[in-house]
């Protein structure tokens, strides 16, 4: 009987022990992400708002780094994401899942990137038209497409 | 009765050694890390509705593009509700270590309430959006764009029905072992919502605004 109560005390003491490694959440902690997120968050809205930089590819460059940072930030003080955390299976599987991400991203946009230049062989003429003449060009395209089709057959 | 128990004992102890040293290579809690396996696969998700933002994003089909439709006001005050939910969500985590249901109750709350500010707000732009005809059937900007807000304003939405759930579990058992593993596992749902929503704010609003 004894030893049985001794054994549950063991157990509630090694899942409160297993609950204290992995929270480990501190105000301390806390508060250094979020004023950190504050001001990273801060920085490309006035960044943008205030057109501080003339060209916009600055911009861009300047808030997606910053972005890049803060999510770094997020992950570490509120995810407490570190290399022990599940005997260091979690960081694994977010090193493959940013692998992943980023051929997912990188990948589509370097194969996508010339996607209107390369649909179609009249697809330059109708962009060059304005929106509103669209639906009257749009026959005589694809008229042109339809003899072309019709010269290619042999 | 004692001998069954002996036998049963000494059979159990041995197949619970063996385990014990098999056990030792994995970690504690397996939800957790399971959890976190879920969230990445969510992340790929995102990374998808990214992708497609970044190749459909300019593709205005001779509608609003972002620069015309886009408060960024009301985007900064989105994101400020996000972030004060992520922080009074770590309060929540700090009282229930702290063993007082009552304060991770109130602080609970506190999360939902910003939850559905920034969920409310967030309707309210895509009224706004569809009734001046930027619906996502507009182009392929705005299908991206509504796919992609829309899939992350889904999340929240789920994640403060958990939330409230969590709630009255919280309320009627306290804060035993079972309910601080789902207290832990909404803790990095909620905070993994808010990092896909830096990258919402920073590559659909702010750069979308961008001459």
């Amino acid at each position: 009987m004894s030893e049985h109560h001794n054994h549950s005390a063991h157990g509630d003491e090694h899942g409160h022990h297993g609950h204290e490694e992995y929270a480990h959440s501190t105000v301390k902690g806390y508060m250094t992400g979020f004023i950190l997120s504050i001001i990273l968050t801060a920085i490309p809205f006035w960044l943008v708002m205030g057109k501080v930089f003339d060209k916009s590819s600055t911009t861009a460059a300047v808030i997606l780094a910053i972005g890049a940072v803060q999510i770094v930030v997020h992950i570490i003080y509120f995810l407490h994401m570190n290399s022990k955390a599940e005997g260091g299976w979690s960081m694994l599987a977010m090193i493959f899942t940013v692998i992943i991400v980023g051929i997912t991203l990188s990948g589509s946009i370097w194969v996508m990137f010339h996607l209107n230049s390369n649909m179609m062989p009249t697809m330059p003429d109708m962009q060059e038209t304005a929106p509103s003449d669209v639906s009257s060009t749009a026959p005589a395209a694809l008229n042109k497409m339809h003899h072309m089709n019709m010269n290619d057959m042999p | 009765m004692s001998e069954i128990t002996a036998t049963s004992n000494g059979a159990v102890s041995a197949d619970s050694n063996s385990r014990f040293f098999v056990r030792e290579h994995h970690p504690e809690n397996g939800t957790l890390l399971g959890f976190w396996i879920y969230l990445m696969s969510d992340c790929l998700i995102f990374a998808c509705l990214f992708a497609t933002y970044a190749v459909l994003g300019r593709s205005y089909a001779g509608g609003p593009s972002g620069a015309e439709l886009f408060e960024l006001p009301l985007v900064a005050l989105n994101t400020a509700f996000l972030l004060l939910s992520s922080i009074t969500y770590g309060f929540a985590m700090i009282e229930s270590q702290r063993n007082r249901v009552k304060g991770t109750l109130v602080w609970l709350g506190i999360t939902g309430l910003f939850g559905l500010a920034f969920l409310s707000l967030e309707l309210y732009e895509f009224a706004h959006l569809i009734h001046e005809g930027a619906g996502p059937q507009r182009s392929g900007f705005l299908t991206s764009f509504f796919a992609l807000v829309g899939t992350h304003g889904l999340h929240v939405t789920f994640g403060i029905v958990w939330l409230v759930t969590l709630m009255f579990q919280l309320g009627r058992h306290g804060l035993i072992n079972e309910n601080r593993r789902r207290l832990m596992c909404l803790s990095m749902f909620w905070h993994f919502l808010d990092v896909v929503w830096i990258g919402v704010f920073t590559f659909v609003y702010l750069m979308g605004v961008l001459p």
